[in-house]
């Protein structure tokens, strides 16, 4: 079943820029434009694109704090501009910026605040909060003040606090940024085990495509408020036009290599760099080298994940 | 196939694991319905969130003592001011220091009261360049309670508090025949006034969602109200008593209610019915300020346009 179904939505806002002394100028802005696609009960999606893409409007339309301009959008069977406390409920949002927890209280407090407002009942509490504490290894926290937490601390403190009413969806706004390497694994460990485990649907955005690498079976690329690509990673690296690249260290500095296949990138001493179509033979062009060259040593770099995207970006005509 | 978990005997929820089409059905009992459950449910959010405030303040309790003194030591230099005034005259457009101080009482509890239920309504610029305002936007909750109660702390009692005393003193050294419906008066002008000026915190406040500098706009309108209202009508041109009753409600706070109770002429000549329409004026701002906040979050969610 689709839990989030998006159709031909758009979000425009209008920006009123000073011309001149006293006039003003009205503009309009599509920071979303168009975009319909649907998320299935269960599914890890993430969800990138450039700073200014639209991801963080998408976001706050599917969780009922912005209206869209047009289009149709479904959350958990609710409609978020018309019916957003129902859609409370059955949603949970971590923003990685920004804590929802009480910076001066026990990080419990917080947590009973929850139980109060979404009314989860005592026996439902107990237990979400229990797993929680127990994957999150929060039990010594619990009664430490939000301020004296880590960042790294108080974002498992936001995981648990999204979590405790049992939502079909998560939203997660960056969740590992400024985490350490350590709290990172942790961070994707637990989210792999709500999504497998818990099954509960869900979408993140990020800048650090580890995240995405390790947690999602789908990858949605927006940019300029279009859908740019949607589909697996692999698909990611064909459509991606991607690039390996081949090092070779040659026994003195010289002109750049010219062999058919490949170019030459960047040159620094004795050492080249040539870049190849991802889907080619590296053999042809290291045969090609060594015959007319003196090579000492070589390897093949596969293409970064971010450079495919960078990449993707670049290819998407601006206006 | 479900058990269900009753809570309060009203509260319905299956267990998992759980369908969505399931969960509508006992969802909507969790989901406050028709209007009396609403605002129950509205008061009972702004009620959790000071809960969290004034614990949270407590954090710092040396800093709370402090802050208390040094606000109820503020706001009472407003009536010493009128005091010194009376060193060198014993009336003032008419009106004695213990009617002053009527006035004065009235006035600085109903402004008092209000800032400190609601006053915190005035930072909504703040919380929507902060962004803090989309959290509270995630959350089952009103946006209103929780924008009102958002900072919520027991040191605002600085000023309702010096204003009873003050109250009290003037009550009696009044020589006022308290009969009941002076009484009765006295106690709706209190609670009128508050929602008057609660009415005027929100409402100006939602300003700040079209126009980020109305705070100081706002802020002219309730503390400047209130210290207006600190002194007689008769001291101030027709025109302005006239805006204070037919426009910002201010008049309704004190001035006219007072008329009654101290058998004083209405400078603007008014039939008598306005000196007991305070709860009718607060009922009306209410209105105006609840009207006034759905635009302004329509506005911000971007709703129709």
């Amino acid at each position: 079943m689709a839990l989030i179904e998006l159709e031909d939505v758009a979000r425009t806002f209008t920006i009123r820029a000073k011309v001149g002394r006293l006039r003003r100028e009205r503009r309009e802005v599509r920071a979303v434009d168009g975009l319909s696609f649907t998320v299935e009960a269960g599914e890890c999606v993430g969800y990138i694109g450039p700073n200014g893409a639209g991801k963080s409007t998408t976001i706050k339309m599917l969780t009922g704090i912005l209206v869209p301009s047009a289009g149709r959008l479904r959350v958990a069977g609710v409609d978020p501009a018309r019916e957003r406390t129902r859609l409370a409920r059955r949603i949970g949002v971590v923003f990685g910026q920004r804590t929802t927890l009480w910076w001066d209280l026990p990080l419990r407090d917080s947590y009973d605040l929850a139980r109060r407002i979404y009314r989860i009942p005592d026996a439902r509490y107990r237990a979400n909060l229990d797993r929680c504490v127990e994957l999150l290894e929060l039990g010594p926290l619990l009664d430490t003040p939000v301020r004296q937490l880590s960042l790294g601390q108080r974002m498992r403190g936001d995981l648990a606090a999204a979590l405790l009413h049992d939502p079909q969806v998560l939203y997660l706004d960056e969740p590992t940024i400024g985490l350490d390497v350590v709290s990172k694994v942790r961070v994707r460990e637990f989210l792999r085990e709500i999504n497998t485990v818990a099954g509960t649907t869900v979408l993140l955005t990020t800048h650090d495509l580890t995240d995405i690498e390790q947690l999602c079976g789908r990858v949605m690329v927006i940019d300029h408020g279009r859908m740019v690509y949607d589909g697996g990673l692999d698909g990611l690296h064909a459509t991606g036009r991607s690039e390996r690249t081949l090092v070779v260290d040659l026994a003195g500095p010289s002109a750049p290599i010219e062999v058919p296949g490949a170019r030459v990138v960047k040159v620094d001493g004795a050492r080249q760099w040539l870049a190849f179509p991802a889907e080619d033979s590296a053999a042809p062009i290291v045969a090609a080298v060594a015959a007319g060259y003196p090579l000492l040593d070589l390897s093949v770099r596969e293409p970064a994940i971010e450079d495919v995207i960078a990449r993707m970006y670049a290819k998407v005509p601006i206006g | 196939m479900a058990e269900y978990l009753v809570e309060n005997g009203s509260s319905v929820r299956p267990e998992r694991p759980l369908e969505p089409e399931s969960l509508l059905e006992p969802e909507s009992l969790l989901e406050p319905q028709g209007r009396l459950e609403r605002l129950r449910w509205a008061l009972r959010s702004w009620q959790l969130s000071a809960a969290m405030w004034t614990r949270a303040a407590m954090a710092y309790r040396t800093s709370f003592v402090l802050m208390l003194g040094a606000n109820i030591m503020i706001t009472s230099l407003d009536f010493v001011v009128v005091i010194l005034m009376f060193q060198h005259t014993d009336r003032l457009g008419g009106w004695t220091l213990p009617e002053l101080g009527l006035l004065y009482g009235t006035s600085a509890f109903a402004l008092g009261m209000a800032d400190l239920l609601v006053g915190s309504v005035d930072a909504l610029g703040e919380r929507i360049r902060a962004g803090t305002l989309d959290v509270m936007l995630i959350r089952p909750a009103p946006a209103l309670s929780q924008v009102c109660a958002e900072r919520f702390t027991l040191r605002r009692l600085g000023r309702p508090a010096q204003a009873t005393v003050v109250l009290l003193w003037s009550v009696s050294a009044l020589r006022v025949d308290w009969s009941w419906d002076k009484v009765l008066l006295l106690a709706a002008l209190l609670v009128s006034g508050t929602v008057i000026f609660g009415a005027l915190f929100v409402g100006g406040a939602t300003l700040q969602f079209w126009w980020g500098e109305a705070k100081e706009l706002q802020n002219s309108f309730t503390y400047g109200g209130a210290t207006l209202l600190h002194y007689p009508p008769t001291v101030f041109a027709k025109e302005l008593v006239a805006g204070v009753t037919f426009g910002v409600p201010l008049a309704f706070v004190n001035w006219l209610p007072l008329l009654h109770i101290l058998g004083k002429p209405d400078p603007l000549g008014l039939p008598a019915a306005f000196q007991f329409a305070s709860p009718l004026a607060a009922a009306l701002s209410v209105l105006v300020a609840a009207l006034a906040w759905r635009a302004g979050l329509r506005a911000y969610r971007g709703a129709g346009n």
